[in-house]
């Protein structure tokens, strides 16, 4: 076993589609680009590839570095690269930047073909659906038939989830942590919130502000304040920041005085100074519109049946957002069809963002599962 | 994986080709897999310790986390053909409430267990020492185990809650028992149905 390294100086390519692609919402993308990254090799027989799905503010970044930046490292690169859990030496692993995403790819930030203007709010309403036909298509363009492993966490995992059921065929394995078949009330609640904060922001002008040379980072901040506090878990802001005042004692002002306001209002800051508003606008949305089993009545496992690929499902007991008893519906689905399937709820005090980090034991559980994929 | 176990060639031969098997307690996995190798059965095991967990992924076992003291919620009633305990019975709290969902989601249940009625083991209480052997291979401070009972307890315990005993067989550390198994028995496999 070699010490676990990093995948080095990596570089974004893209790839352009000129045929339609057709939206769930009823729209179609005439023609759309994609920018996406790959590490490790594809092999002669192009069984060893796998796509990993991004987050809500996610990209193709997912491991390494770029050379002009050496400190922009890909959002998974504890899990990316020779020796570590998702091996890059047996492995050909991509990733993506979703359709209206703020990456490069087809997007609100991205010039309309059709007008010469930046998209803005006229980017069409996308799904986890239009998503992975996109990725299939993307698959396509590189030769990959059949997938060795779909993955991915939260809204990722989603997409992954959404491969089993669209491409049962090319897809061998899929790995959904940290997920859910489709959002509570209370999930779409804080989405709203999130969304009516940008929304109500004076800069945001219809969704058309580039032409106004403004960014709403108000109410971009709002929203990523909403949903940095669903992402930890209650343990976790206790012991990370308590009550703790920033300075000693109550100042009676609107100021930062507890911690916790300084991290919110950083990372708010901090998000909404990179981020796309109306990118966030449209991922949430497709998070709200993921519900696989709603054309099957209700019925999950009805949904799950034409899934044929082997399943690892991972949560984690302080993941309030997606909890535990939401990845079980997925694991039961599976099972009530005699799918493969295997379940792990890892003990982790981060609550949703676990996913991200290198817990010994989850990372312990990928490399296991990993290992047995056969290329 | 862990040692071929004696019971596991009792447990196959109780197990039809092609059947939907749980497994409560799987461990490593190897009893699954031998099932999957000889029996081609559909299986899944059931683990709460993120070791044992992560072997039976290794090994390409289904493994679902649960605690099994809250039972088996989420399966469906009647899904399995056989659900599966070996050797584990007596490592758990809720021993009424774990064989009435075994019987709830599967046809039949298959457990096995140590005897504590085992004549070593009577011999070793009456020297004044807690039983400590093949089958009882912890010391009382380190056990795992926390329901002490014997193969007639196990009966009656059946026989209250409705539990048709089907087949029972009886070992001596390997060797089937057929006189006095509750004197003779190290450990016992019991086929257990819903009466009536």
């Amino acid at each position: 076993m070699i010490q676990a390294q990093s995948v080095g100086i990596v570089a974004p390519q893209r790839a352009d589609f000129a045929e339609p692609l057709k939206l769930r919402s009823g729209g179609q993308l005439d023609n759309y680009h994609l920018v996406f990254e790959t590490y490790g090799t594809l092999n002669a027989e192009r069984s060893n590839a796998v796509l990993v799905c991004h987050a809500l503010s996610g990209s193709h970044h997912l491991a390494g570095h770029y050379a002009t930046d050496p400190h922009d490292i890909g959002w998974w690169d504890n899990l990316i690269g020779p020796g570590k859990p998702l091996d890059t030496r047996k492995f050909f692993v991509i990733g993506v930047n979703n359709l209206g995403g703020c990456y490069g790819s087809s997007g609100p930030n991205q010039t309309n073909p059709a007008t010469g203007r930046l998209w803005g709010a006229d980017f069409p309403f996308v799904t986890v659906e239009d998503w992975v036909e996109s990725q299939a298509r993307l698959a396509d363009h590189l030769g990959i038939e059949r997938f060795a492993a779909v993955v991915g966490g939260s809204l990722g995992g989603m997409q992954a989830l959404s491969w089993s059921l669209q491409f049962p065929e090319r897809v061998g394995h899929v790995a959904v942590i940290a997920a859910a078949p489709k959002l509570t009330a209370q999930n779409i609640a804080f989405n709203e919130v999130a969304r009516q904060a940008i929304l109500s922001d004076p800069e945001f002008h219809g969704g058309h502000y580039y032409e106004h040379g403004v960014v709403p980072a108000r109410g971009l901040k709002l929203a990523r304040m909403v949903g940095h506090i669903t992402y930890l878990s209650d343990d976790a802001m206790a012991e990370k920041f308590g009550r703790s005042l920033r300075h000693g004692r109550n100042t009676y002002s609107y100021d930062v005085e507890f911690e916790i306001e300084s991290y919110l209002r950083y990372q708010g800051d901090k998000f909404a100074g990179y981020f796309d508003a109306n990118t966030y606008l449209l991922t949430t949305k497709a998070l709200d519109y993921f519900d696989p089993a709603f054309e099957y009545g209700g019925s999950l496992p009805a949904a799950l049946a034409r899934a044929s690929a082997d399943f690892l499902v991972v949560s984690f007991t302080t993941d309030w957002r997606f909890a535990p008893e939401r990845s079980r519906e997925i694991v039961y689905g599976l099972l009530h069809n005699k799918r493969n399937v295997s379940y792990a709820e890892i003990d982790c005090p981060a609550g949703h963002d676990s996913f991200l980090l290198d817990d010994t034991r989850y990372h312990a559980l990928l490399s296991a599962w990993f290992d047995r994929i056969e290329v | 994986m862990t040692a071929y176990r004696y019971d596991y060639e009792v447990i196959t031969q109780w197990i039809e080709p092609g059947e939907k098997v749980l497994d409560l307690g799987c461990g490593d996995g190897a009893l699954l897999k031998h099932l999957a190798d000889v029996r081609q059965v559909q299986g899944y095991g059931v683990e709460n310790d993120p070791d044992k967990l992560q072997a039976s992924v290794r090994n390409g076992v289904n493994v679902i986390q649960m605690d099994l003291e809250k039972g088996l919620v989420g399966l469906e009633d009647g899904f399995f053909d056989h659900v599966i305990m070996s050797l584990s019975l007596q490592a758990m709290h809720n021993t009424q409430g774990i064989l009435h969902e075994m019987l709830r989601v599967g046809h039949e249940a298959v457990v096995s267990f140590p005897n504590f009625g085992y004549w070593r083991h009577r011999q070793s209480i009456l020297n004044g020492r807690m039983p400590v052997s093949e089958s009882l291979p912890h010391q009382w401070y380190n056990t795992p185990n926390v329901r002490f009972f014997t193969i007639a307890d196990f009966d009656v315990l059946c026989e209250m809650n409705g539990i048709a005993v089907r087949e029972r067989l009886a070992f001596d550390e390997g060797k089937l028992v057929l006189d006095e198994p509750n004197f003779l028995a190290s450990v016992a496999v019991y086929r257990l149905g819903r009466a009536g």
